[in-house]
Formats: C-alpha cells, sequence, structure tokens
C-alpha cells in the first residue's frame, strides 16, 4: 500500500479502528519462502469444458454438472489449490467421463478421433490402443505418459475389451477412466532443480508450459507448446518469450482474459441469480446472459483492441448492447434489422449517468437482492472485488430496533433508510465504508434499470470513496480510477490467477515492486500486465520439493521409448 | 444354512456374463427380513439411518420451545406443524454457541460451530460436519455415502463438508436426484431377476488403473495435497463401490418401492418452489433410505443467509429479519414470522415423508435418527444463544422420543456428541475449546 493510501486507511479507521477494512490482503501463508509455491489445482468447470473442446472438437457434447469451485482470495482459481473431487463429484465426473468416452469411439467419430484400426472390432489390439492412449493421455494429462501409465491404460483397455466383447468400448472405457483420473483433474505441478541457481528449483518444463498455457488461455497446453516443453526450449528465456509472443498473439488471448475477467468479477454469481420477474418483468435468462457478455465485450475491446488504460474501465462511455440492454438502461441505440439478438456497439451520451463497467446491470444486477438494490451489497463488493479490500463482517447481537420500515413514509429512499441504520454506532463503522459508495449507484434498480427516483423521492447519489468525493456514479466511476488500490488490486489478481495462490513473502516484494512499477509507467496496459508475468522468473520459481521426491528415479516417458512413435494429432 | 459369504460371488458371476438372467437362483438367506419385516432373518434389526436437516435464521425465542421441559404435551407456536409427530421427536432449548474470543460472521459461525463442534476462526470450514463422521461409520456399505439437497436452487447451499474445504455439493433438482438414485443404475431389491452386466465389470478394470496411479501421484505432493488426494481416492472408492453393488444381487428389502419420477417445480428461493422442491426431496429420500440406497442424508430447507421470498415482494427473509419491526401488538416480525411458519411446516413435511413409509409394525423413521439445526437463536440481533435444536426418530431404539429437554446454557454440540453415540459412532466427547463436551442428553437416549 502506498503511503498514501495508508494515510486514507488510518484517516478511515478514525472512531471505529477495531472495524476498519483491512486494506490489501492476501499475501500467503507461506511467508518466508525464498521461491514460490507449486499447487495442485482442480480444473475449472471452464477450463474442463475447453480441454474436451480444444482435443475432441465442438460435436462431442458434454452432459452432467461440476462441482462448485471454491472462491479464495478473492478468486476461483486460487480456490482451485484447495479442493478436492467430493463424492458426489465423482459421481458427476465419471458419468461426463462415460458420456464423452463413448461419443469418441462411436461410428461417426472414431475415423477422425481414434485414428487407427483395430485388427479385428471384437478383440484387443494393442498397437492401436498404445497410439490413440498415447495421444490423447499427452493432451489430457498435459505430458507424455510414463511407461508404466501407458501400459496400465492399455491393459485396462484390453481387459474391458475381453469383458465386453468390442475393442471400441474397451477404448472407450479406458479413455473414460483417464477423463476422471486425478491426472487429468488436478493440474499437479513438479519441479526440478534449477541448473541455473544451485540450491534453487524451477517449475519442470512441462509444469511450466501448463502454468503459462491456463495463465494466458484457460486452456490445456497445445502440441507446440508442450512440443517446447520436450524440447527443453522453455527452459531459456529467449524460447520462453517466443511462446509467450505466440500464445499472446494468437486469438486464444481472449478466452484468458475472459476467464481471468469473469473470476475476479465473480460472474459465477450469474448461475444462481434470481430476481423477482413480478416486479421486474424484463428479467429473463436472456438478460443474465447479456448483461455478462456486455461487460466481457467492453473489457475485451477496451483492453485487448484498443489496448487502454485498465482505470479507463471505470470511466469509459463507450460499451456494447443488444436491444433487450437498452431498454433496460432507457438509451437509444439503433440495430440492424433481421438479426436477432444483435450487439451494437454503443457510446453512452453525455446527458447520461452510464459510464464504465460500475453501471452496467453485471455489475448492479449481480450485487443486489432479487427485488431491490443494495447499496450495501454494492458498496461491499466494489471494495472487495475491485480495490481487493477486506470489509469486516457485521457484529453479533447487535440490537436492530431502529432499524428502518420499508412502510415507513419517512424513509423513501435506499439513503434515508441506511441513514436511519447508522444510528447503531457498531454499524456505522463498516456501513461508512460501504454505503456512501454503494449509494452512488442507486440510480440503477436491482436489474440494472435506470431510475432517478425511489418510492417517489428523487435518489441522491452523492457520495464518498477514501476521501474523493462526487456527485453521481460517473464520479465514483473516476474516483476509482485515480485510486491507487484499484491498479494494486488489478496487479495482484492477475498474479495469483496465473500461480493460483496468494504471492508469498518474496512474490509479493516483486509483485508489488516491479511489476506494479511497470505496469504504472507503461499506461497501465492490461497485456503488458499478462506478458510481464509470462516472461518473469518469479512466475516459475518453486520451493523445494518433498523430501526424497527427487530421490526416485525420474519416471520414463512413453514417448523416450523407441520404438513407441506418438501418433501427432 | 449357508450363505452367500462364504462365496466368491464374482466368481460365481463371471460364468454368467452375456445378458443371461440369474432368477433368484443365489442364496440370500442372511438378508431376508423377518417377518415383522423391522430386522433381517440374522435378526440383526433394519440398520440405523442418520440426517441432518438445516434451515436458515432460526426461530423467535420462546415461540417455538414446548412450555415446560420432559414429556412434550404442546409445541410453542412456530413449531406446532409438528404435533402429529410430537410422540417422534424431541426439541432442545437453552444451549448456545460460544466464540472463545472469534469472530461473529454472522450466519456462518453458528451453523458451522453446531455442524463441526468447532466455533470457526475465520470464513472457512476445514473440518467434516458431523453427518460425515457419521457415515465413515454407518454409509461405508450402501451405494452412496451420503445424498445432500438442497431446496433453494443453489448447489452451495450445503451444510455437509468432508475434512479439507470442498463441500459436498447439493443436488437442487428432484427430477436429476431421481435420476441418479432410481435411474437405470438402481438395482431393485425385491425385483425377482437379476442380470449382471459386462459392462460394469469392464468399468471396475479401468477404474483399478485409476487407483494403481496412487502412489507415484502421492509421492512429491505435500501434506494438505496428499490429503486433497486422499479425499479423491476416497470419493474413487464410492464408484467401485457402487460397481460391487451393481454386480451384487441386492438384499429384498419390504419397504423399498420405487417412487415416480418426480417434475421439479421452478428451482429458485421462491417460498412456494422451496416447499414444493422440499417436499419432493423428502419423499424421494425417504425411499432412498427405506431401499437401502443410503444411510445418511443431508437437507438443505433454506440458506443460513436467508434467500427466501415472495412472488412479487422485494424482500427476502433475511432482510425483514433486519429491517422488519416488531408488531407492538403480536410481539414479533410477522413476515419474519410467516416465513418461519413455512419453515417449520417443511419439516413436519420431512418428518411426514420418513414416517409415511411403513416397515413392519412400525415406519422409517423409527430407525432415523433427523437433527435439525440453524444458525442463529434470533436471526433479528445475529444471537447465539438459546440455538434451536430438534431431533425426529428413534434411531432403531436407541433414542427416546416425545422430550423437550432444556440445556441450560450448554454447548450446543452436547446434540452432535448425542446423534453420534446413538448411531453407534464410538466417541466420548466432541468439539474443541469452550465447544468441546462429552455430556450428552442423556435423558432422551434409551
Amino acid at each position: 500500500m502506498t503511503g498514501k493510501g495508508m494515510m486514507r486507511r488510518l484517516a478511515l479507521c478514525g472512531a471505529v479502528a477495531a472495524l476498519c477494512l483491512t486494506g490489501f490482503t492476501g499475501q500467503s501463508k507461506a511467508d518466508g519462502d525464498a521461491a514460490g509455491q507449486v499447487a495442485m489445482r482442480r480444473l475449472t468447470q471452464d477450463q474442463y469444458k475447453q480441454i474436451i473442446n480444444d482435443i475432441f472438437g465442438p460435436t462431442v457434447t458434454l452432459g452432467g454438472r461440476f462441482e462448485p469451485d471454491l472462491r479464495d482470495s478473492g478468486l476461483l482459481a486460487v480456490g482451485a489449490a484447495q479442493v478436492s473431487v467430493t463424492a458426489a463429484g465423482l459421481e458427476q465426473y465419471d458419468l461426463m467421463a462415460r458420456s464423452i468416452a463413448t461419443q469418441v469411439v462411436d461410428e461417426k467419430h472414431r475415423p477422425l478421433l481414434v485414428g487407427c484400426k483395430p485388427a479385428s472390432e471384437t478383440a484387443p489390439d494393442d498397437a492401436c490402443s498404445k497410439a490413440f492412449l498415447s495421444k490423447v493421455g499427452k493432451l489430457l494429462y498435459r505430458r507424455p505418459l510414463t511407461q508404466h501409465e501407458l501400459d496400465a491404460e492399455v491393459a485396462a483397455a484390453n481387459a474391458a475389451t475381453v469383458k465386453t466383447g468390442s475393442f471400441y468400448n474397451g477404448l472407450g472405457l479406458s479413455l473414460a477412466g483417464m477423463l476422471e483420473a486425478p491426472e487429468f483433474l488436478f493440474r499437479q505441478e513438479a519441479v526440478e532443480p534449477d541448473p541455473d541457481h544451485a540450491g534453487a528449483y524451477r517449475l519442470d518444463a512441462y509444469s511450466k508450459a501448463s502454468r503459462l498455457s491456463f495463465f494466458l488461455w484457460n486452456a490445456a497446453p497445445d502440441p507446440e507448446l508442450l512440443a517446447a516443453a520436450q524440447n527443453g526450449d522453455l527452459n531459456s528465456s529467449s524460447g520462453l518469450k517466443k511462446q509467450v509472443d505466440r500464445l499472446m498473439a494468437s486469438p486464444r488471448l481472449e478466452a484468458g482474459v475472459r476467464a481471468f475477467f469473469g473470476d475476479m468479477l465473480a460472474f459465477d454469481g450469474f448461475s444462481t441469480l434470481a430476481k423477482d420477474t413480478t416486479l421486474y418483468p424484463k428479467f429473463t435468462s436472456q438478460v443474465l446472459r447479456d448483461a455478462q457478455e456486455q461487460t466481457m465485450r467492453t473489457i475485451v475491446d477496451h483492453l485487448l483492441v484498443q489496448k487502454a488504460d485498465y482505470r479507463d474501465l471505470f470511466t469509459t462511455n463507450k460499451t456494447f448492447l443488444t436491444p433487450l440492454l437498452a431498454s433496460i438502461y432507457k438509451v437509444q441505440a439503433s440495430f440492424p434489422e433481421g438479426v436477432q439478438d444483435p450487439w451494437v456497439a454503443f457510446e453512452y451520451p453525455a446527458d447520461v449517468p452510464q459510464a464504465g463497467i460500475l453501471t452496467e446491470a453485471s455489475f448492479v444486477g449481480l450485487h443486489s437482492h432479487p427485488g431491490r438494490s443494495s447499496a450495501t451489497i454494492r458498496g461491499k463488493a466494489l471494495r472487495t472485488v475491485l480495490l481487493c479490500q477486506k470489509v469486516p463482517d457485521p457484529p453479533g447481537n447487535v440490537n436492530f430496533n431502529l432499524v428502518q420500515d420499508t412502510n415507513n413514509p419517512n424513509y423513501k429512499t435506499a439513503r434515508q433508510r441506511l441513514e436511519a441504520h447508522r444510528t447503531q454506532p457498531s454499524c456505522a463503522g463498516c456501513h461508512k465504508i460501504m454505503d456512501p459508495v454503494g449509494l452512488a449507484m442507486e440510480n440503477f434498480d436491482t436489474i440494472g434499470g435506470f431510475r432517478t427516483t425511489e418510492n417517489g423521492a428523487p435518489i441522491d447519489a452523492s457520495g464518498e470513496l477514501d476521501g474523493a468525493k462526487f456527485s453521481d456514479v460517473a464520479g465514483l466511476g473516476k474516483a476509482v480510477h485515480d485510486n491507487p488500490a484499484a491498479t494494486a488490486c488489478i496487479v495482484n489478481r492477475v498474479y495469483e490467477f496465473g500461480a493460483g495462490h496468494a504471492p508469498n513473502k518474496s512474490e509479493t516484494e516483486w509483485v508489488r515492486g516491479t511489476l506494479a512499477k511497470d505496469f504504472a509507467s507503461g499506461g497501465y496496459k492490461f497485456t503488458d500486465l499478462l506478458k510481464d508475468v509470462a516472461t518473469s522468473d518469479v512466475f516459475y520459481r518453486a520451493s523445494a520439493p518433498q523430501t526424497g521426491a527427487l530421490d526416485t528415479p525420474k519416471a520414463k516417458l512413453a514417448s523416450d521409448v523407441t520404438g513407441n512413435q506418438e501418433v501427432q494429432k | 444354512m449357508i450363505t452367500l459369504r462364504s462365496i466368491d460371488r464374482r466368481r460365481v458371476l463371471r460364468g454368467m456374463l452375456g445378458g443371461t438372467a440369474v432368477t433368484v437362483a443365489l442364496p440370500f438367506l442372511d438378508c431376508f427380513l423377518d417377518e415383522n419385516g423391522t430386522a433381517l432373518a440374522s435378526g440383526a434389526p433394519l440398520p440405523v439411518c442418520f440426517g441432518t436437516w438445516f434451515w436458515g435464521l432460526g426461530l423467535n425465542p420462546g415461540r417455538w420451545e414446548p412450555p415446560t421441559a420432559g414429556k412434550i404435551t404442546q409445541f410453542g407456536p412456530e413449531l406446532a406443524g409438528l404435533t402429529p409427530y410430537k410422540d417422534k421427536v424431541n426439541v432442545y432449548s437453552g444451549t448456545k454457541v460460544i466464540l472463545d474470543g472469534r469472530p461473529m460472521i454472522t450466519h456462518f459461525t453458528g451453523d458451522w460451530a453446531v455442524l463441526t463442534g468447532t466455533t470457526p476462526r475465520e470464513e472457512r470450514v476445514i473440518i467434516p460436519s458431523v453427518d460425515m463422521l457419521i457415515a465413515d461409520v454407518i454409509g461405508t456399505k450402501t451405494r452412496f455415502r451420503s445424498l445432500e439437497v438442497s431446496s433453494t436452487g443453489n448447489p452451495v447451499h450445503s451444510y455437509s463438508r468432508r475434512e479439507g474445504a470442498a463441500i459436498n455439493p447439493a443436488e437442487v433438482s428432484p427430477a436429476a436426484l431421481y435420476t441418479r438414485i432410481f435411474g437405470p443404475e438402481f438395482k431393485d431389491p425385491n425385483a425377482a431377476d437379476f442380470k449382471p452386466d459386462p459392462q460394469v465389470m469392464a468399468r471396475q478394470s479401468v477404474l483399478s488403473a485409476v487407483r494403481a496411479q496412487r502412489e507415484d501421484l502421492a509421492k512429491t505432493l505435500g501434506a494438505s495435497d496428499k490429503a486433497r488426494l486422499d479425499e479423491y481416492y476416497s470419493s474413487l472408492r464410492q464408484i467401485e463401490q457402487q460397481l460391487d453393488l451393481e454386480l451384487q444381487k441386492p438384499a429384498p428389502l419390504e419397504a423399498c418401492t420405487s417412487p415416480d419420477k418426480p417434475t421439479d417445480i421452478v428451482l429458485g428461493s421462491e417460498i412456494e418452489s422451496v416447499k414444493g422442491n422440499h417436499k419432493l426431496f423428502a419423499g424421494l429420500l425417504s425411499h432412498a433410505l427405506a431401499c437401502g440406497q443410503t444411510r445418511v442424508i443431508n437437507v438443505t430447507f433454506n440458506d443460513a443467509t436467508s434467500s427466501l421470498r415472495k412472488q412479487g415482494s422485494s424482500m427476502t427473509h433475511h432482510v425483514y429479519s433486519h429491517e422488519e419491526s416488531i408488531d407492538p401488538v403480536l410481539g414479533y416480525q410477522p413476515n419474519v414470522t410467516s416465513f418461519i411458519m413455512n419453515i417449520s411446516g417443511g419439516l413436519a413435511d420431512m418428518v411426514g415423508a420418513l414416517d409415511s413409509i411403513k416397515e413392519g409394525d412400525g415406519t422409517l423413521l423409527d430407525r432415523m435418527l433427523l437433527m435439525a439445526s440453524t444458525d442463529t437463536g434470533y436471526a433479528k440481533v445475529h444471537s447465539l444463544d438459546d440455538m434451536p435444536l430438534i431431533t425426529a426418530g428413534r434411531a432403531g431404539g436407541r433414542m427416546k422420543t416425545g422430550y423437550h429437554v432444556v440445556a441450560k446454557g450448554d454447548p450446543a454440540t452436547r446434540l452432535g456428541l448425542t446423534v453420534q453415540q446413538a448411531v453407534g459412532v464410538p466417541i466420548n466427547s466432541w468439539g474443541t475449546d469452550s465447544m468441546q463436551t462429552s455430556k450428552t442428553f442423556t435423558e432422551v437416549m434409551a
């Protein structure tokens, strides 16, 4: 935190020191480690879907549902390193795995996806099984299978073939086994001694490839990246840079950027977001989808296409709309005729308060009650999501005798009700932190609809954020834009997203130091930030492996064995 | 009499693959029920089952407790819906959650302190909930070690956790739960024909290959990742067990009938949907227990920060709890209480569903122990005093029912310890710090 920021914090704490929000949290518990941490991360839903799509193509469909992901330190990407697979969850993975595998080996897909043909369709065929399983296994496990693993998979396919009398059925079951194996479901990183630094360790090349690929594409490494890992290119800084450049030049970077912002902005909350359709008949599942897509399009255009300043996301008057969103926001936009669900680029006119992603339904709608807006929830979300601050929980055993009655004619607006609430000293501390921020968004109802009055009384959207005063939501956007916590937050989140953990002590020094400074001096270009992380040593450093882990001889990889030609996809 | 235990069942079945129907040629002699249908032929009673039933935002103090301690003659008005079952339930008042200086995390501390025995230090639960401790003892030989459901449409609204940070995700759709339990992989224990499926045996060999990599994988992991990998393999064990069971002719269970497939009511937190879906879940889970598919269930009626709402209203149950004034004539918050009455009605639906399945002279409820708990003693002030706790069922005769027990400020963990002992978990103390207790509710233990 900067000195200025700290002063603001101190000023905020004032009379309610014990309840003050905690600034910039999220340093890893493994403080003191000189090196980074390795992680074992469960694939997220999107990653699983992307991998299946990449390997088997879009005609193989996914059925079933996923375990809920866990949010930790503000990100699902960090929570992924905390969770395992529950019994109910594995049941679902098992169903999905068998459904996918059945499609891969069916008559429609097998010529393309299996590639080889068995000598007999009713008997085991080692050569074809081996060719298929080693090819698919490498893509699923993100490294070549060890000889031992490949032998076991082929044996499993053979046993299943014998039991069911069908080669393809046996092969499919073996594939299903790989699709529910921990080697696939978890991204387990491996370390090796760093030859350039005696006594230090680094991620091995395949783990490095995975970390890089999931970071930039939210997907498993493609064959080219795996090849760069296999031939050692990734271990040189020029080889690494070449791959980073390639990945960043690819249109697939958009998927990675969408994944990062979807995680940071907590868009997973949309999957269970409900609104009262009696009060808000315009709210449909299409609004849910459009709201997320609007913000994603705004972000992608702003950061990847325009390569503009990250901070301007909170002030820009440029966005994208569908007719449905335009009707909710009550703005005039023209759409092409005869196109279903058209998206058009749109600039908010100067005389409306909308500007920046804070005014989009994806923010004000996501952080609201089902039937009404909530200045407190929105204020808390702005603090925690966009500024990486922690707002304490409300105290227990509070007497709410003075809280407001929504039918009371004296308390027509949220501001009036919350001011009554703040007469409680124990509540006031935190509500002072959240409410003046959230009240600035009161011009938007619970689904993001624009309004100027509530219960007939005019809405006052003035407020204050860490000392910056404003009169409306556009002013709030400007205050976020100018708040150093906003840029410190995005830098930290980006690193956490890639590394899978909150930075430890040595990582924090680099993240808050060099990385943050370079981001600022380069004009807050998001792609520069991604590149700086992806090409840095810090990102791939590893702590010493568990005792004994490297004493065992390195498992022989199937691709190293003479005569075992991998089939290229 | 010979029993099948002395025969390698897989060896018997191996020769029968390819579709030959086995028409009850197998000797299930040790599995038949006795003439009363309440015990197996071996004399062992039907197994005890356990469940948790969670609701959010508590009840109104003074309005739920039976007026006197001891035998229940009457409930407080908010539990009046349980009157038809007053001889089959117990009510526990006067217990509390003790913070030991830890932060009071509203709608979180109370729920998890009761269910795990430990007051959380942060908004994370890393120790198993009581249902999992019980499932590890009584649920290891069934197709599902436990089944979780939430009536709110949100799978995260589950109050069941294993060690580590993984929640056991709740099923939110009754139709999906039906398919999971009574779909194609369900083996009716009372079916005359039994045909082992070669595909199932093939899947077994494939999963063996998955398991075979365990040691190699664990080698490089630190302790916490190893624990996560262990949990994965424990989950794999359930799948393997399901396959084992699919290859065996199940023991007949007189009370087992396959229910009709339900049609989901719109999923979500609107109160009529929640009540409707909950009722469907109650029926399905009762059938699942009667059919021996699981012995542990976890039901969420509504989440701790209750998102219950009424169609056309801008307020949720939670918002009402803080913002609604107490009606000076009634002496309580009318809208909050309306949600409470729906919740206690839901509990009555659950108990009723268990009680509706006849087993011999009694009902499924007799061998069940359902523990109902919540996150707060009084939502309006986030109180952790006087936590409302209720159990239903006699746990196969190990619990006495029909009592109101007054605890006078003891930790709420007394109930968690009591239910564990009642269903056969071998412990004599449970909980940590001030929530640690070795006192069961002996008044209701048979």
